[in-house]
C-alpha cells in the first residue's frame, strides 16, 4: 500500500508549521524527518532516502524555489515527488513551483482531509515511477537509463570516440552438446555474470547479448577518460576470470572455457535504433564491424584477445603488445595492422 | 472582542484532528517562543528598514495566527505582509496587543 509507513521529509523553517504537519503525517502512519531550512533539507535529502519532501517556499538561507532547483538538476532527485505547503499570496508563485517540478501544492493551514489525499497520490505516482525505472535498468544498463532519464528517449544518435569490444565463448556449440540445456543456462549466466563485472567495472556498457557473445562500449553514452585502456584492462579481467572459472570447472570434470575478445576504436555513431516501441542502445562505424572481426579473428590468430592499431597505440598501463602484422579481415578491403595483448 | 480573537470552529477542528494535548503544546509553543520572536523581527526589521524581512517575519506570524484559528490577527499580520514597511510602529503596537490576546485566548482554550 501507498498509504503506510512512508518516509517523508517536511521542510519548514516555522517551528509551529513543523510540528502540525508532522504530526498530521505521523498519526497518517508515515514516518517523519524535519528540516528547518531550505539548505538543511536539501542535506538530508542527499544523504538519506526519502519518498515525499513537504517542502515551504519562504525559508531563510535557501527558499523553497532554490531548493526545487536544485532537485531538477539533480538526478538522484528530480524524481522525488515534493508537495509544495505554503500561505504564499498570489497565483504565479504556485504556477511557478508547479513549472519547477513540484507534483501538487496545499495552501496552508494544511486541511488534513486533502492531506492525506495528495500524499498517497504523490507516493502512488513515485511507486508506478520507481517501478519504470526498475524495469528500463533490467533491460537497459544504469548508464543508458540514465542517459534516457537525462535527455529523454529519442531514436537518433550523436557522433562519438569510442572503443568497442566484442567477446564470445570459443567453440561453444560442443560445450552445450556435453552437457544438459540446463547446465548451460547457467552456464551463461555465470559467464555473463563475470563478464559484465570486468567490463562495468572498467568503465564500460554491455549493450548487447546475442546468445554466447556480447557487445559493449567504453565512452559511451557517458565519456571515458581513456576507453581504450578500459577495455584492455576489461578483457585482461575477463580472461583471469574465466580461467578462475575453469579452476572450478575442471575440479568438476568440465570442459574448460576459452573466451575470444576484440577491441578497435574510433569515430562512431551512438544512439538508439529501433522503434519507438521497441528500440536498442548501440553505435554504428568501421570500428564496430572490426571489433567483431577481430573477435572472430582470436581463434585463427591463437590469441584471446586482439586490438586494432588506434587501440594499441592509445593503450599505455606498461603492457608490451604483440604486433601480428596486417591482417586481411572478412569484410574489410584492406588488411589492418592486429596487435594481441598479453594475458597473465 | 474575545469572542472573536479565536474562531472557535477552527480551533475545534485542530483540537481534533491533532489532539488535545498536542494543541496545548502547539499553543505554547506559539505563545511563548515562536510569536515573541517574530515580533522582534518585525521590529527589528522595521528599525532596519528591511521590507523583505518585515515581509517575511509578518507572513510566518500570519501562517501560525490562521493554523490557530487567530482570525483577527492573521487579518492584521497579512496586511502587513502586503503592506510594505509602515511609516511608523503603530501598526506594531496594535499587532503587540491583538497578540496578547490571542494568546491568552490560546491558552484558555487549550486547558478548557
Amino acid at each position: 500500500m501507498a498509504d503506510t509507513g512512508a518516509r517523508l521529509l517536511v521542510a519548514d523553517d516555522n517551528k509551529v508549521n513543523r510540528l502540525l504537519l508532522g504530526r498530521s503525517l505521523e498519526q497518517l502512519g508515515h514516518r517523519v524527518a524535519m528540516a528547518e531550512n531550505g539548505r538543511v533539507a536539501l542535506e538530508m535529502l542527499r544523504r538519506e532516502s526519502f519518498d515525499l519532501l513537504l517542502l515551504d517556499m519562504e525559508m531563510p538561507e535557501m527558499s523553497g524555489f532554490q531548493v526545487l532547483e536544485q532537485m531538477v538538476a539533480d538526478l538522484q532527485l528530480r524524481d522525488l515527488p515534493v508537495i509544495v505547503t505554503s500561505s504564499l499570496e498570489g497565483v504565479t508563485h504556485v504556477a511557478r513551483c508547479i513549472e519547477l517540478g513540484a507534483d501538487d501544492y496545499l495552501p496552508k493551514p494544511v486541511n488534513p482531509v486533502l492531506l492525506k489525499a495528495r500524499i498517497n497520490s504523490s507516493l502512488e505516482k513515485k511507486r508506478l515511477r520507481d517501478q519504470q525505472k526498475d524495469l528500463v535498468r533490467r533491460f537497459a544498463t544504469s548508464e543508458v537509463a540514465e542517459d534516457m532519464q537525462r535527455s529523454g528517449f529519442a531514436l537518433g544518435g550523436k557522433r562519438i570516440h569510442g572503443t568497442v569490444m566484442f567477446c564470445d565463448i570459443r567453440g561453444f556449440t560442443s560445450i552445450t552438446e556435453a552437457q544438459s540445456p540446463e547446465e548451460t543456462i547457467e552456464l551463461l549466466n555465470t559467464f555473463y555474470t563475470l563478464m559484465f563485472d570486468a567490463i562495468t567495472g572498467a568503465g564500460g556498457v554491455v549493450n548487447q547479448m546475442v546468445g554466447d557473445g556480447l557487445m559493449s562500449i567504453f565512452g559511451a553514452p557517458l565519456p571515458l577518460a581513456d576507453p581504450c585502456g578500459s577495455a584492455v584492462r576489461a578483457a585482461r579481467e575477463m580472461i583471469e576470470l574465466i580461467e578462475m572459472l575453469n579452476v572450478e570447472r575442471q575440479a568438476g570434470g568440465k570442459m574448460p572455457l576459452k573466451i575470444g575478445v576484440g577491441i578497435a576504436t574510433g569515430d562512431m555513431i551512438a544512439g538508439y535504433t529501433g522503434t519507438h516501441s521497441r528500440a536498442t542502445y548501440t553505435c554504428i562505424g568501421d570500428a564496430v564491424n572490426l571489433a567483431a572481426r577481430l573477435e572472430a579473428h582470436t581463434k585463427a590468430a591463437a590469441r584471446p584477445i586482439l586490438v586494432d592499431g588506434p587501440t594499441a597505440a592509445a593503450v599505455s598501463d606498461g603492457l608490451t603488445l604483440e604486433p601480428l602484422g596486417e591482417v586481411a579481415l572478412k569484410g574489410k578491403a584492406a588488411a589492418v595492422p592486429v596487435f594481441a595483448v598479453p594475458v597473465t | 472582542m474575545s469572542s472573536t480573537t479565536i474562531d472557535p470552529a477552527i480551533f475545534a477542528e485542530l483540537r481534533d484532528t491533532a489532539g488535545a494535548d498536542f494543541v496545548s503544546e502547539l499553543v505554547a509553543t506559539f505563545a511563548d517562543e515562536e510569536a515573541p520572536q517574530m515580533l522582534a523581527a518585525l521590529r527589528d526589521a522595521l528599525a532596519a528598514g528591511s521590507a523583505e524581512r518585515f515581509r517575511r517575519a509578518a507572513h510566518s506570524l500570519k501562517s501560525n495566527a490562521m493554523t490557530f484559528g487567530a482570525v483577527p490577527l492573521g487579518e492584521m499580520a497579512r496586511a502587513l505582509e502586503l503592506g510594505g514597511l509602515p511609516a511608523d510602529d503603530a501598526p506594531l503596537a496594535a499587532l503587540q496587543a491583538e497578540l496578547d490576546r490571542a494568546t491568552q485566548a490560546l491558552k484558555a482554550l487549550s486547558h478548557g
